[in-house]
């Protein structure tokens, strides 16, 4: 309540404008998958989906900073909820996915297919 | 008690913490970023979870464009344009909360109530569609076959998945019929669903017809699709066959892995559990806001508040929209 009062509907509208870009481009991505991404790999998984992975980053930085307000709040406010999530969930994710490989390697050699 | 605390809070205004507003923020903001905070690590749990076990199996796992291939009221395969749509009503019903927030900055009592009111019809349209498109997994396309050693069996002709009814011809051959209270014990609840058609049937309908191929759920890593065998090998496989899967559910799913299913119903389900409390939130909102609670206090914060979680309940869609579909 705080921040200033004046009207965001238009930046509102160009964000979801934006995010609705970026779904669209997801999507076609998706169905048409060219296989220059889709079947190459780079840095463990294909291009493709490091593509989806950033244009997801892309829409979660919209929807936070603009539709939640978060780039009204003060510094460490922000810093607080932002990075406690980052932090936590990158170390989460990070020993999950090794350990997932690491489940790969030695169950799958024993699966007959 | 009164001489711990610094400020006295039993007035009027015991609610929002009497005034204090740390960063600037008020207590009930705060609060509500930070259950934001643990909840997105919960579903962020999840979510990895649900990586790790896709890493165990990376080279059996559905492939997630074969899987959730329709589209309500027409026929044929449209992989994602539904998801894609109920991404779409999800991130405009956002839109109208935050316009509904920006509109109650200025006071403007009506514009709210119908921002709200918008909001609350995009999460009835999304939770239906995600009640949907459970029926349609749930229900299953095209059937297949569980063999003794745990594997899905798909069925395919040129190279694409074809239904079991597209082939199987002739009777069951082991004279099972669906058992009902009526003409069996009437203290038998009635048996588990009985699949249309028996191993036996499909076994000699495949050995009746050359053209029908059998899908393997292993990936052929290169070409990022799934192996069809060979007739002989096909034959090998299938007859190690165990029961008829039609559809999915806890225990069997004839996409695939069965843990595919499992994470499908436990994560879409959580998430349709937040935008329906969500919704229900928003209702009693838009309701106070009809009421003229907010005019009287002087404030919308209130809605800013449940747009908060609104908007969250969006940000996880978006990644669940990644990670299932997608990626």
């Amino acid at each position: 309540m705080s921040h200033a009062h004046e009207s965001n509907v238009k930046r509102i509208w160009m964000v979801f404008g934006i995010l609705s870009l970026i779904t669209i481009v997801e999507v076609g991505f998706g169905i048409y998958k060219p296989d220059a991404l889709h079947l190459t790999n780079f840095l463990g998984t294909s291009p493709l989906n490091w593509l989806f992975i950033i244009l997801t980053l892309a829409k979660a930085y919209g929807i936070t900073w603009t539709f939640m307000h978060m780039e009204g709040e003060k510094k460490w406010f922000r810093r607080a909820v932002v990075w406690t999530a980052v932090f936590l969930i990158c170390y989460l994710v990070a020993l999950l996915l090794i350990e997932g490989g690491y489940l790969y390697e030695t169950l799958s050699p024993l699966v007959k297919w | 008690m009164e001489a711990n605390i610094a400020i006295p809070s039993d007035g009027k205004n015991t609610w929002d913490g009497g005034g204090v507003r740390p960063f600037g923020a008020s207590y009930g903001k705060m609060m509500m970023w930070f259950f934001i905070l643990s909840d997105a690590l919960t579903f962020s749990g999840f979510l990895a979870a649900y990586g790790l076990t896709r890493f165990k199996f990376i080279d059996s796992w559905p492939i997630a464009d074969e899987v959730f291939t329709h589209v309500p009221f027409i026929h044929g395969e449209f992989p994602m344009y539904y998801v894609a749509f109920m991404t779409f009503v999800l991130i405009f019903s956002s839109v109208t909360m935050v316009l509904a927030v920006d509109a109650g900055h200025k006071m403007q009592k009506n514009k709210v109530a119908w921002y709200m009111f918008a909001t609350i019809i995009g999460g009835l349209i999304f939770v239906g569609s995600q009640a949907w498109e459970w029926n349609t997994f749930i229900n299953g396309t095209y059937g297949a076959v569980k063999t003794t050693d745990g594997k899905i069996l798909q069925f395919a002709r040129d190279g694409k998945q074809i239904a079991l009814s597209d082939f199987v011809v002739g009777d069951r051959m082991d004279d099972r019929v669906q058992h009902t209270r009526k003409n069996g014990l009437w203290w038998n609840k009635a048996d588990e669903t009985l699949p249309q058609y028996s191993v036996a049937q499909v076994l000699a309908s495949y050995k009746a017809d050359p053209s029908v191929q059998i899908r393997s759920e292993e990936i052929n890593m290169d070409e990022k699709q799934k192996f069809i065998l060979t007739r002989e090998k096909g034959l090998a496989e299938l007859s190690k066959a165990k029961m008829v899967v039609e559809g999915a559910n806890l225990k069997v799913n004839e996409y695939g892995n069965t843990i595919f299913a499992d994470f499908f119903f436990f994560i879409t389900g959580f998430h349709g559990f937040h935008v329906f409390s969500g919704i229900v939130i928003n209702i009693i909102i838009f309701f106070n806001v009809i009421l003229g609670t907010y005019e009287k206090r002087g404030h919308y914060e209130m809605v800013e508040k449940v747009g908060l979680y609104w908007h969250f309940v969006d940000l996880v869609w978006v990644f669940v929209f990644t990670f299932f579909y997608l990626v």
